[in-house]
């Protein structure tokens, strides 16, 4: 019984970070800054590392990435939407980082099974929560132009937030305190960017569920199909 | 008023006869320093052809490193396995990093980063022509971790003993991490080689064209290279052309055989009177034409690094206003 509840959480985790390190992988060549470049991919790869050591709790990393159908990943659809434009990359970052942030505190205080790993991850994380911190400020509160732009990608992205919060099986945690806490966090740094806090709903008005459920966004269909076909191409090879 | 013109002229012509003697003194320090193999530093006097030579030549090696990230990163995305995926990333991030560590190499001799991109994206400067050639398979990025970081590290391992410190020092740090990436394309060609008949035929595909390009990189023949004299005279340069491309194909051969892979040329083979291995006529014209802008990529590549920078201008923008708004100005982000 408890070998099965971890799974369901390892693979929750494991695909929110696979998800995430691979659209961040996707700006290599086309930062705006040369030490973006440099900061966008140490984020990626500190969720790569995470991914895999998720992965391989609940079974093969591998066979796990590049194997399953869409419907079997159990990412939060935050992390699947695209790159768009900078401003979208940072605030799906401030979204995400924060929450994993609050989340992987927590999990490193208790004694359950993600405690190791949550203590290792939390230091990376902490830091790509300032990378997104810093960020939204200068974005925020830089020009006319960065500051519409960032509102925008502030408000498409408050839809996909409130799946955060839902509870996963195989995870002890607080939902609710862990959700008031980060709209606290992240309130106030949209506050001190200049910015407005959404007001919409923070989730899809649509009863089958998201992302945990394995409900996906569309271009999440052709994030897999570019990020699996090598490997599906050449059926048990090695590489 | 004819007699303090001609005073002031007299004065002038006093002070260039010193301004000369004193520049004859700082020229024979600095040919002694270089005789010397000692390090000239930035605050060293230093002749305006060494400074603008160096400043061409790390400018060309910095823009071939964030040029190079992008046919590499071709295929972050579709990295066949975690583990290679994660080598990948890290590849690319640090060549993103060594284009930090050589514009700021170039910047300790007066040049900044932002002139230095303007030049690039203008055309005005130049990267290594390697990169404008495809990767059109995964084995690709194992060739080119072999075969490009391989002839990278030959013509840049006595660069760490280049007269400039700066360059100098840089080039330490950044031999290491190649050679690193060098082994890992070494690998991954290895897994390739020794995988599935469709597995070899990708990696032999892919030695097969980027064998000739990395033979290319080390520049044209001795007899048709415009700058090495004078570089070599000055300690920048080490070796000739030709003695780092034959080093490089002697260190080749070998390593090839261990993977299980051909080199894609029968005139090669070992020649016991030279101690060299003798190899195939490189084609020239190939070489001309991909540096005139005619390679497979040439737009293709330039056309992206453009549009990033364009496109990111509005981020740096913002960067420099916030920084003008909260810190006094003074901080804004760079290109």
């Amino acid at each position: 019984m408890t070998a099965t509840v971890p799974t369901t959480a390892a693979l929750a985790l494991g695909d929110d970070a696979l998800v995430l390190s691979h659209r961040l992988g996707e700006w290599a060549g086309h930062a705006p800054v040369l030490e973006e470049e440099v900061a966008l991919a140490n984020i990626a790869l500190d969720l790569l590392g995470q991914a895999r050591a998720l992965l391989s709790m609940a079974g093969d990393e591998d066979e796990l990435a590049y194997l399953r159908e869409e419907r079997a990943f159990r990412n939060l659809q935050l992390v699947e939407q695209p790159n768009g434009d900078f401003a979208h990359t940072i605030v799906r970052q401030l979204y995400f980082s924060v929450h994993q942030h609050l989340l992987y505190t927590e999990l490193a205080a208790g004694d359950g099974p993600f405690a190791p790993l949550a203590a290792k991850a939390v230091k990376e994380v902490a830091y790509h929560r300032d990378h997104a911190e810093q960020w939204t400020l200068r974005l925020g509160d830089g020009t006319e132009v960065s500051h519409d732009r960032m509102t925008r990608a502030c408000d498409a992205l408050w839809r996909f937030t409130g799946e955060m919060f839902q509870p996963v099986a195989g995870l002890d945690t607080d939902g609710a305190a862990m959700e008031a806490a980060w709209l606290e966090s992240v309130g106030d740094v949209l506050r001190r960017a200049t910015l407005t806090v959404p007001e919409g709903p923070r989730g899809g008005a649509w009863s089958a569920g998201a992302g945990r459920q394995g409900l996906h966004t569309e271009p999440f269909g052709r994030m897999l199909a570019e990020m699996q076909h090598l490997h599906r191409s050449h059926p048990g090879a090695s590489w | 008023m004819a007699t303090a013109a001609a005073h002031r002229t007299a004065a002038a012509a006093a002070h260039d006869a010193q301004d000369t003697a004193a520049t004859t003194a700082y020229e024979r320090a600095f040919d002694a320093a270089v005789a010397a193999d000692d390090r000239i530093e930035p605050r060293d006097w230093m002749p305006d052809a060494y400074r603008a030579t160096l400043v061409r030549q790390i400018a060309q090696h910095a823009h071939s490193e964030i040029i190079g990230m992008q046919p590499e990163a071709n295929w972050i995305t579709r990295a066949p396995s975690l583990r290679r995926k994660a080598i990948l990333m890290a590849k690319v991030q640090d060549e993103a990093g060594h284009g930090l560590y050589l514009y700021s190499a170039a910047e300790t001799l007066g040049t900044g980063r932002d002139e230095l991109l303007d030049k690039l994206h203008s055309g005005r400067q130049k990267y290594s022509s390697i990169f404008n050639y495809p990767t059109l398979t995964w084995a690709d990025v194992g060739a080119i971790g072999w075969l490009v970081d391989g002839a990278a590290i030959t013509n840049q391992v006595p660069l760490c003993r280049c007269s400039y410190g700066p360059y100098a020092r840089a080039m330490v740090r950044i031999c290491k991490e190649e050679s690193f990436h060098q082994r890992q394309g070494y690998e991954l060609l290895l897994a390739l080689s020794n995988g599935t008949p469709e597995q070899h035929a990708m990696a032999q595909d892919a030695v097969d064209r980027w064998w000739w390009p990395s033979l290319m990189m080390f520049g044209p023949p001795d007899d048709a290279s415009q700058h090495s004299a004078q570089s070599m005279a000055w300690k920048i340069k080490r070796h000739s052309n030709d003695e780092l491309r034959r080093r490089f194909v002697d260190i080749c051969v070998p390593q090839a055989e261990s993977l299980g892979l051909a080199l894609p040329d029968p005139d090669l083979r070992w020649n016991e009177e030279r101690g060299h291995h003798d190899f195939g006529a490189i084609d020239w014209t190939e070489f001309w034409e991909v540096l005139k802008g005619n390679g497979p990529c040439n737009e293709q590549r330039i056309t992206q690094r453009r549009r990033a920078h364009d496109e990111g201008a509005w981020v740096r923008e913002a960067a420099a206003a916030h920084a003008a708004k909260h810190n006094g100005g003074t901080q804004g982000a760079r290109a």
